[in-house]
């Protein structure tokens, strides 16, 4: 299962894209996360990495 | 927007803006693409900028965005010893960001490269593994843009780099996360910077108060997320709960992640060079981003031109701005790099004991990689401290 971002909590600052190593997060035109569900592994960087803790397990 | 340019820069932080700005200047046809629909915002920043950064860089400091003077700063030690300095004359700026980076897009833009806002990119075009030139999402639409070279300055988010074929993950031991609100509140000294040290206050990090005028603040916390016990919101909430600034308005909320890492030993390939947060070029110890980015992409914008004039974009004629960039900072973040890891072997209680030995300008000259040798002395008085001061030699 990806990721899960809640958007209540999200404030777009990326760092869960820089953190991936699957390339699996779009920040889209700079404001909306877009986890690709394809390509998450599931392996929680973006999780452990979230500053707002808008990143959880789905 | 034309179907090709000579270079194509991606991200219009300081990085992404100050390259195209040096590359048009140096006779490049440029085009500058910023995925965001207002360039600066939401900005990922505690804002503070030093005179001495502005004056290396050449910028002209301007009301619009020199929004507060800085003269000195006080630091807190975990027990709370608290360390000042105030300086004889101005020696920052807390800048407003949003501003900033509108400016140094105009300055592009006035240089000759065409600026366009909200056009994010979304892939890279490649002959083999050298960079062509980009894709591009803007309005619902997909379209290609061909480049001599192609600058990844998308910052900390950076995939252009990681499409072309160039690793610039950020390890999770390598990045902060980063979580500040601007408030209203009462400073008892608006020109002074407060950073708050401690291992339970912001692991890996601090706590930073820096002011925007008389009664307004960015208060923000950078930390390590692998090595705490909660998000970096978490623990501001707690440090702020517990502060003078408890009960303070909140007038803007910002996430980030701070690179804390080594430079990348990567910077150009074949039709690529990476400028910025995407080629972690950042001060390891305060995390700040501003000047290192603005520097390298004047470097980098020059060579870029300079390729384009002798038709020879390869990876080989690109590392003249790594080489460059590498004599004049290399060595002065490597330097920081290893003061951030040998900090992050303190307890609470060798920082208090440092707070004890320490002159403020001691500390100052930390941050800028100076005076590390004199560290190192002090931590070798303490056995247990060895390990730590081994970082620094």
């Amino acid at each position: 299962m990806p990721r899960r971002v809640d958007r209540n909590a999200c404030l777009s600052c990326g760092g869960c894209a820089g953190v991936c190593p699957s390339l699996a997060i779009r920040l889209e035109y700079g404001y909306r996360v877009v986890v690709d569900a394809g390509r998450c592994t599931d392996c929680g960087l973006c999780t452990v990495f979230c500053p707002a803790g808008a990143i959880q397990e789905a | 927007m034309q179907e090709s340019y000579d270079v194509v820069v991606v991200g219009a932080g300081p990085g992404g803006s100050s390259t195209a700005r040096s590359a048009a200047e140096h006779g490049a046809e440029v085009l500058l693409l910023e995925k965001r629909s207002e360039i600066g915002a939401p900005k990922r920043c505690g804002e503070g900028l030093s005179v001495r950064a502005l004056a290396e860089l050449g910028i002209e400091a301007h009301p619009r965005w020199c929004v507060n003077g800085i003269w000195g700063a006080k630091i807190v030690a975990p027990g709370g010893k608290s360390l000042e300095v105030r300086y004889p004359e101005q020696v920052g700026w807390v800048i407003e960001r949003k501003m900033f980076d509108k400016h140094l897009a105009l300055l592009a833009a006035r240089a000759g490269a065409e600026v366009r806002a909200r056009c994010e990119v979304v892939g890279v075009l490649k002959q083999g593994s050298r960079v062509t030139g980009v894709v591009v999402e803007s309005g619902g639409e997909r379209f290609e843009v061909e480049a001599k070279v192609v600058v990844a300055a998308d910052g900390v988010e950076s995939k252009v780099a990681r499409w072309a074929g160039i690793n610039s993950l950020h390890r999770l031991e390598d990045v902060d996360s980063a979580y500040q609100y601007e408030m209203v509140v009462e400073l008892e000294d608006s020109d002074m910077l407060e950073l708050y040290f401690g291992n339970s206050i912001a692991p890996r990090g601090y706590v930073w108060v820096f002011p925007k005028g008389e009664d307004v603040a960015n208060v923000g916390i950078g930390i390590g997320g692998n090595v705490s016990q909660g998000t970096a919101k978490a623990y501001l909430d707690r440090w702020i709960a517990n502060s003078r600034y408890r009960g303070g308005s909140v007038i803007e909320v910002n996430a980030g992640a701070v690179p804390v890492g080594a430079p990348l030993e990567k910077l150009v390939g074949d039709g690529i060079m990476l400028v910025g947060d995407a080629a972690h070029q950042v001060n390891a110890i305060h995390g700040g981003g501003v000047f290192e980015a603005t520097f390298a992409g004047r470097i980098a914008g020059r060579v870029a031109a300079e390729a384009v004039r002798q038709g020879d974009a390869s990876e080989r004629f690109l590392s003249r701005y790594a080489e460059e960039w590498r004599s004049l900072r290399g060595e002065a973040l490597a330097r920081i790099y290893r003061l951030r890891r040998a900090v992050e072997k303190l307890s609470d209680d060798d920082l208090n004991y440092l707070a004890e030995v320490l002159e403020p300008e001691d500390v100052v000259a930390f941050a800028n990689g100076e005076r590390l040798g004199k560290l190192a002395k002090i931590l070798m008085r303490k056995p247990h401290l060895i390990l730590a001061a081994k970082e620094l030699m």
